[in-house]
């Protein structure tokens, strides 16, 4: 049987693809990619439709060895050393790992989460419509855990394909990260308000895919102070704790929360924060609500050029996806190497 | 009656909150569950999923599919109806084994409010509670119905973890846990029954809106009940 074989793992590994939608309201959020983008870039570098199941390097890397059959894999997102019995292969390029072949990827130099793809994904078990791992859940992914050296991953053998790359996706860790305020900016001061957009906050080593805690000036609670009677969280809510330490809340984050939420990172830029390292800074630029929809409507368009151009036709991009600037994620070197 | 005004907060382009009020309050909370069940039949484009809490409801949307002007009409037109009647779906019945080992701060409750630890117990098994919110980790079902007399504020020092199945109670709210995690709430009890449990069918085990009915049950019972619910038994029963 086809299989890649886990020899190590470091980081958080695990497996991702869109996430679980519709339980909510049974207090599971909806794990998935915390670089959606990353994830569909790789996915459409080996002809899979979007949002099939990945591996999710979180700050880490892993070796791995093929069997049984050969695989076409690619990886996208943090850019990442990868060696095939030790020769050197590039990311954001489709490779063929041949059986027998030992895959070594190592941590990112930059960024946060890189995304293996194989083409026809990995063959684990759906849980609740998605096989995302959802770590304090204890659901999906390979039994409720994440990727741990014996695990074997089977899939199913696949024709060669083309070669296809794309220029690595950029990280924008200098970009602000565009919010809109609210829904509860009217629990703190106008000042805290202010000091939101215009401070510089650093990532804390407390980031993982439940939250990303910042360090910075403390945003003051208003005369209400900092506990609400809980209300529901989204993937990019900003709370604030009693400290006025922010926590941008992610994809396994807690589903309610009974502290107030200044801001909402727009949908498009939870790739820009997920991507930032630990010590490095974040500076958040509220935006109208108009604007992140118009923003979130050019990703999608992005999405959709992504994965209808090359699974269709194979071969390369249209200059419309070339030339246009999609939400400052502009893709403008998907092709078939010759 | 008339109805309070509710306020529409956009959180980012992914979802909106339905704010009816912000405190805790059973006739807040019926409503939200009200438009839930009409939002959830009728047909909005972009809504993805709905998640009712004590006193709103938040709609997680595809930023792309969604009409924001026509979904915050939608929602305006269907929360000036007034909610239907309040009777619960179903109501279950959880077994609790209470102090001991099961709920360490049993005794601390007890004479936090100058009763006896049978009294507390009797006190929280009396009421038929509401599952107003799930929340916070998968199938935490928090509780409206806490006898007042009852009500205490949070530990001052949370505890690190809490074992699954825990039965306690925070300010003036009382908690059925489905998995261990950290609590800064005062526990009374342990049921084995699993709110959550991944591989069973249903998965969840309550609804919002469900009523719930604690049963003091003899510790004696806790092996035998435990290894059922965890075969994959609900343990407990829907009582109507």
């Amino acid at each position: 049987m086809n299989r890649l074989v886990t020899l190590a793992c470091t980081g958080a590994v695990s497996l991702q693809d869109a996430g679980r939608r519709g339980y909510a309201r049974q207090g599971l959020s909806g794990s998935g990619a915390m670089d959606a983008l990353a994830l569909a870039t790789a996915n459409t570098l080996v002809g899979n439709p979007d949002g099939t199941v990945a591996i999710e390097f979180g700050l880490g890397g892993g070796r791995f060895r093929q069997e049984g059959g050969d695989a076409w894999m690619a990886l996208a997102g943090a850019p990442c050393a990868i060696r095939i019995d030790g020769v050197a292969v590039p990311d954001h390029r489709a490779f063929a790992l041949r059986a027998g072949a030992t895959l070594a990827i190592e941590a990112p130099r930059r960024g946060v989460f890189a995304y293996l793809a194989r083409a026809s994904g990995f063959e684990v078990p759906e849980v609740l419509g998605s096989r995302a791992l959802h770590r304090r859940a204890g659901l999906g992914g390979i039994d409720g855990h994440g990727l741990r050296a014996g695990d074997v991953l089977t899939g199913r053998d696949m024709p060669e394909a083309q070669p296809l790359s794309i220029a690595p996706l950029p990280l924008h860790t200098d970009a602000p990260v565009r919010v809109v305020l609210g829904p509860q900016a009217d629990h703190f001061t106008p000042e805290a308000v202010a000091l939101l957009a215009e401070a510089t906050f650093t990532m804390s080593h407390r980031a993982d895919r439940m939250g990303l805690q910042l360090d910075g000036p403390a945003l003051a609670h208003g005369p209400g102070g900092y506990n609400i009677v809980s209300d529901a969280t989204v993937m990019g809510s900003v709370q604030v704790p009693g400290g006025g330490r922010p926590i941008v809340l992610m994809a396994d984050r807690q589903t309610t929360g009974g502290y107030p939420k200044i801001a909402t990172v727009i949908s498009v830029d939870l790739r820009r924060i997920a991507q930032r390292r630990p010590g490095e800074a974040v500076r958040f630029q509220p935006i109208p609500l108009e604007e992140a929809f118009a923003l979130a409507r050019e990703r999608a368009t992005l999405l959709a050029e992504l994965s209808r151009t090359v699974c269709v036709h194979g071969v390369a991009l249209t200059d419309r996806l070339a030339g246009a600037n999609l939400a400052g994620d502009a893709v403008d070197a998907l092709s078939v190497e010759a | 009656m008339t109805l309070s005004a509710i306020r529409l907060l956009w959180c980012g382009d992914t979802a909106l909150t339905v704010e009816f009020g912000d405190r805790i309050d059973p006739d807040l909370n019926a409503r939200v569950l009200a438009l839930d069940a009409r939002l959830r039949a009728a047909d909005c484009p972009g809504l993805v999923e709905t998640v009712p809490t004590y006193r709103s409801l938040t709609l997680h949307l595809d930023p792309v599919a969604v009409d924001p002007v026509r979904l915050e009409t939608a929602i305006r037109d269907f929360a000036a109806l007034s909610a239907p009647s309040r009777a619960p779906r179903r109501v279950w019945c959880v077994p609790v084994v209470y102090g001991g080992a099961f709920g360490v701060d049993l005794d601390d409750v007890a004479g936090h409010h100058g009763l006896s630890p049978e009294a507390v117990i009797a006190w929280h098994a009396a009421p038929e509670y509401r599952v107003v919110m799930i929340g916070f980790l998968p199938g935490y079902a928090y509780l409206d119905g806490l006898d007042p007399g009852l009500a205490l504020s949070r530990r001052s020092t949370p505890r690190a973890t809490t074992p699954a199945g825990t039965i306690s109670i925070g300010g003036v709210q009382a908690l059925i846990a489905s998995i261990a995690a950290p609590s800064g709430w005062h526990l009374l009890g342990r049921t084995p029954v699993r709110a959550f449990l991944p591989g069973r069918d249903p998965v969840f085990l309550f609804e919002p809106g469900d009523g719930i009915r604690f049963v003091p049950t003899d510790p004696a019972r806790w092996d035998a009940l435990d290894r059922a619910a965890a075969a994959g038994e609900p343990v407990a029963e829907p009582v109507r």
